[in-house]
């Protein structure tokens, strides 16, 4: 098995794994990162959702082998608990979840939005977060704490 | 649980439970003596005082419950209540729940019982632990009980002072709780009442391990199941070797039907299932049931046992001209659909073996791998740790199983095994198909003088312990020496399972509820949220608008001319002004067609009153949309208001999904639902505006809210429909194709 060296949250992480390895697992088993979650594998649901030279990608279809030279951001690289996001701090604000699966997801898609849009309508966030899958009944709410963050500055 | 943001590995272990304590915990309910005055909620089965709360030495509290979180916020309002009743402030108490070494058994964490259940004991139980440290200070302090005052744990009595944890050594809760002491009057909650934000929220919005997939022990490898392709398919042939030989795979175990792998990195782990199933040869038959509309007809003759759930006397007119109207409903198989697969670590130790779950009932899950293992359940730990959300009984308990068993064969290394997408969707088990006729007939004061409603139902409660005569681990049918599945029970009313408010609230004068309970099982059922409430609800209330606009009567008038029930009313009453009722408004006609419907329950005709006003467009393709919805709850005393609110909006959201969209597709022998694609769902843009509002009782005892919107919400979507197109959709889901068909 190859290494693959990729620039996760800032710093430079090795791994030595098959080329196919989704991003997902290397992140999650072993750089012990939890914010990205598995929910289809398929990129059908967003759970897994990170940023990848700051674009939203779906690390559960990202062989860890096309990420030579590429920035890839987690949940976890985006704040921290002393000093978070401001979308981190909107949806503890709004109560955005209920069980919080997709709830990294949610916070890494409008991420990528409001990077690119600062002041997105509600039908921007509700595209922007379309196929990102919630089960629980949290959409308004999650909508409602990207529209608070948007009123934020960074 | 953590309240603050950093949460870390050592933390997360604490808080589930690989630190045991030791403190005594009451035997199961069976035990406790018939003579024994009962105790509120929780604690009439878990008696003894230090089950529930304990007064640390660090100048905190910790309390204890058997339920758990699963999305809901249980643990932030029973901390709330915690607080309250010991005088102390929220960010003191710590909550351990639900884990089989450390905390009370309070079953099955479901049917919105939490509050009352749990809430009641705890109430009950700090409320004693609180007057038991107030007696010890007053004797310490030679000051009467009735000069001291408490806050924040702090005592006084000017100038004396001194502190739960000063006293908390003179204490010994090791006793029978007697619940003489009476829990605070509402005018005295500080807490409860107020929307305290949710204690778990902070790890989830930042990465910290805050769920069962996020735990990691030393030595942990990766597991996998592969199943058949078909619920009774056999294997024939799989090349096992080949498996054995890829990189990183530790073990392939195979046991009849039952194949699963472990590795030592989870994508090996995957690759090894693949490959694994790729080789293996299975026997299978078109055994399965008819689909769509062919398969009620089925239903109607599959083999039931008829069950009077509620019966006055026949229905013969009274004298007078009486107008009779008929109409049948069906509902079909749902998914829990939950985001994450279900997923559970294991570990088999020394002869004992410890599981992390997120099954609803740690000690009915323990219960049943005991006997499904042949274990003893004094050597089996099961600490639960949160799930995606769950809304019933989906593939969490069968994971547990499943990781156990893969566990045996790991020398103590621990596992954690989480289903594909494909296996949570083909077989976990759904909400029952239901098939729903119902008849009343009319006086000439267009009064409904009798009411019949009858049911064609699976079982909705397949869980494990449901029926001990059988296992209910979806894996232990697999097994070479296969387990017997559990014979189907229907839970009894009051709360009734597929009978779930069949019973009408509305004052008929004869109510007939019948149902035929199909024990044949030829597609997994068991509980989803809200059981046969969810169509029986449907069929209730939209009936009750058929009935309505056949009289020329206005639905909230028809309704409140037939409900006496204060309660219920004061909810019909406030969705409706809220909303802005138009009385008789006929909207259908003007293109897209707008529709507005209302329908009510109270859950299990017991817990939470909720009444829906839901507002639709239907286009001329047939797509329904539900741009607005406006609910009206009353839970009686209200722990948390945001608490309440989010998971009445949340139903209301689901159960739209559900009414729209939702039908698990099967052809003759297998089940064809296997990814998001199969089976879409709500998304942003389906989702309409929800407005909540509460009636608070702070007066009246808290009721379950968390399963109260599932049920009226289908039936106002259902009635607005009607509504915007003057024709009734019957059959669930309401998808363009059906509605389509309504209105051409």
């Amino acid at each position: 098995m190859p290494d693959y060296t990729l620039r996760v949250n800032g710093a430079q992480r090795t791994v030595r794994t098959d080329a196919d390895t989704p991003l997902l697992y290397v992140l999650r088993n072993d750089f012990e990162l939890n914010g990205p979650k598995y929910g289809c594998g398929m990129a059908q649901c967003g759970a897994c959702t990170v940023h990848i030279d700051g674009r939203a990608a779906r690390s559960c279809v990202t062989p860890v082998s096309s990420l030579a030279g590429k920035a890839v951001t987690t949940l976890e690289g985006i704040g921290t608990p002393d000093k978070p996001h401001p979308l981190q701090k909107a949806f503890l604000d709004e109560q955005a979840a209920q069980c919080g699966y997709c709830t990294n997801g949610m916070i890494m898609a409008a991420k990528a939005l409001l990077d690119s849009k600062p002041n997105p309508a509600v039908a921007d966030i509700k595209n922007a977060l379309n196929g990102n899958l919630c089960r629980c009944g949290s959409h308004n709410r999650i909508v409602r704490a990207v529209q608070r963050a948007a009123g934020v500055k960074a | 649980m953590q309240t603050t943001l950093n949460t870390n590995r050592r933390q997360f272990l604490k808080r589930t439970g690989v630190i045991v304590s030791t403190f005594t915990l009451a035997g199961p309910a069976a035990v406790v003596p018939q003579t024994v005055a009962p105790l509120p909620g929780g604690l009439n089965a878990n008696r003894m005082l230090d089950g529930w709360v304990r007064i640390n030495s660090n100048n905190t509290v910790t309390v204890f419950t058997g339920k758990c979180e699963i999305g809901q916020g249980i643990l932030t309002a029973l901390t709330q209540i915690a607080a309250d009743e010991l005088d102390v402030t929220y960010e003191r108490v710590e909550i351990i729940s639900a884990d089989t070494a450390r905390t009370p058994n309070e079953g099955m964490t479901v049917g919105s019982f939490s509050v009352e259940q749990s809430g009641a004991a705890l109430r009950f139980a700090c409320a004693e632990a609180r007057a038991m440290l107030l007696a010890a200070a007053s004797k310490k302090l030679n000051v009467a009980m009735e000069k001291l005052s408490v806050n924040d744990g702090t005592i006084s009595a000017s100038p004396a002072r001194m502190t739960y944890w000063d006293i908390a050594k003179e204490v010994n809760f090791k006793r029978e709780a007697t619940a003489t002491f009476k829990p605070k009057p509402a005018a005295q909650h500080k807490i409860i009442g107020k929307p305290v934000p949710r204690r778990d929220f902070p790890a989830k919005v930042s990465g910290g391990a805050a769920f069962v997939q996020d735990l990691r022990l030393p030595g942990m490898v990766f597991g996998r199941v592969v199943r058949p392709p078909s619920y009774r398919a056999t294997l024939q042939s799989v090349d096992e070797a080949a498996v054995k030989a890829l990189p990183g795979v530790i073990t392939v175990a195979r046991d009849g039907n039952f194949l699963a792998v472990a590795a030592e990195r989870e994508e090996q782990a995957i690759k090894a299932a693949q490959a694994l199933r790729a080789s293996a040869r299975w026997t299978e038959a078109p055994d399965l049931p008819p689909s769509g509309g062919a398969f009620f007809d089925h239903m109607r003759k599959m083999p039931a046992r008829d069950m009077v759930i509620k019966a006055t006397s026949p229905a013969t007119a009274s004298g007078g001209k009486v107008t009779s109207v008929e109409a049948e409903y069906t509902r079909p198989y749902q998914s829990h659909g939950s985001i994450g697969p279900s997923c559970a670590v294991a570990q088999m130790k020394d002869g004992k073996l410890q599981v992390w779950t997120h099954s609803q009932g740690v000690f009915p899950l323990r219960a049943e791998l005991s006997r499904a293992l042949r274990m003893k359940p004094a050597d089996i730990v099961c600490t639960h740790a949160e799930g995606s959300g769950c809304y019933g009984h989906n593939g969490a308990d069968d994971v547990a199983f499943d990781a156990a068993l893969v566990a045996r064969s790991l020398n103590g290394r621990p596992v954690k095994l989480q289903w594909m997408r494909e296996d949570e969707f083909a077989w976990e088990p759904y909400g029952s198909a239901m098939l729903l006729k119902m008849h009343a007939l009319l006086d000439e004061s267009k009064q409904i003088v009798s009411w019949q409603h009858e049911i064609w139902s699976h079982s909705h409660n397949m869980r494990p312990t449901s029926n001990p005569d059988g296992i209910a681990f979806l894996g232990s049918w697999h097994l070479t020496d296969p387990a017997r599945r559990p014979t189907p029970v229907n839970g009894p009313q009051p709360n009734g399972a597929a009978d779930r408010n069949a019973v009408p609230l509305y004052d008929f004068p004869r109510q007939n509820v019948l149902l035929h309970f199909i024990t044949d099982m030829p597609v997994r059922v068991s509980a989803l949220r809200g059981l046969g409430a969810y169509a029986n609800v449907f069929a209730l209330e939209s009936f009750m608008d058929e009935i309505a606009l056949a009289a020329g009567e206005d639905p909230v008038a028809f309704r409140l001319k037939h409900m006496k029930n204060p309660r219920a009313r004061a909810v019909i009453e406030m969705a409706a002004e809220k909303a802005g009722w138009k009385p008789n408004a006929k909207n259908y006609g003007a293109a897209p067609n707008i529709g507005r419907g209302i329908a009510f329950a109270q859950y299990k005709n017991l817990a939470c009153y909720c009444a829906v006003v839901a507002d639709v467009t239907v286009d001329r393709n047939g797509m329904a949309k539900v741009t607005r919805a406006v609910a009206a709850v009353d839970a009686g005393l209200i722990i948390n208001p945001d608490g309440v609110i989010n998971q009445i909006e949340g139903g209301i959201i689901q159960s739209a999904s559900w009414t729209l969209k939702e039908q698990v597709k099967f052809d003759r022998q297998r089940i064809t639902t296997r990814s998001w694609a199969d089976y879409p769902i709500f998304t942003f843009n389906d989702v309409p505006q929800v407005e909540v509002h509460l009636i608070n009782r702070p007066d009246e005892r808290p009721l379950g809210a968390g399963e109260g919107s599932q049920g009226p919400t289908v039936a106002a979507i259902a009635n607005a429909i009607a509504n915007a197109t003057g024709k009734r959709p019957r059959d669930l889901p309401f998808t363009p194709e059906k509605i389509r068909a309504l209105i051409v």
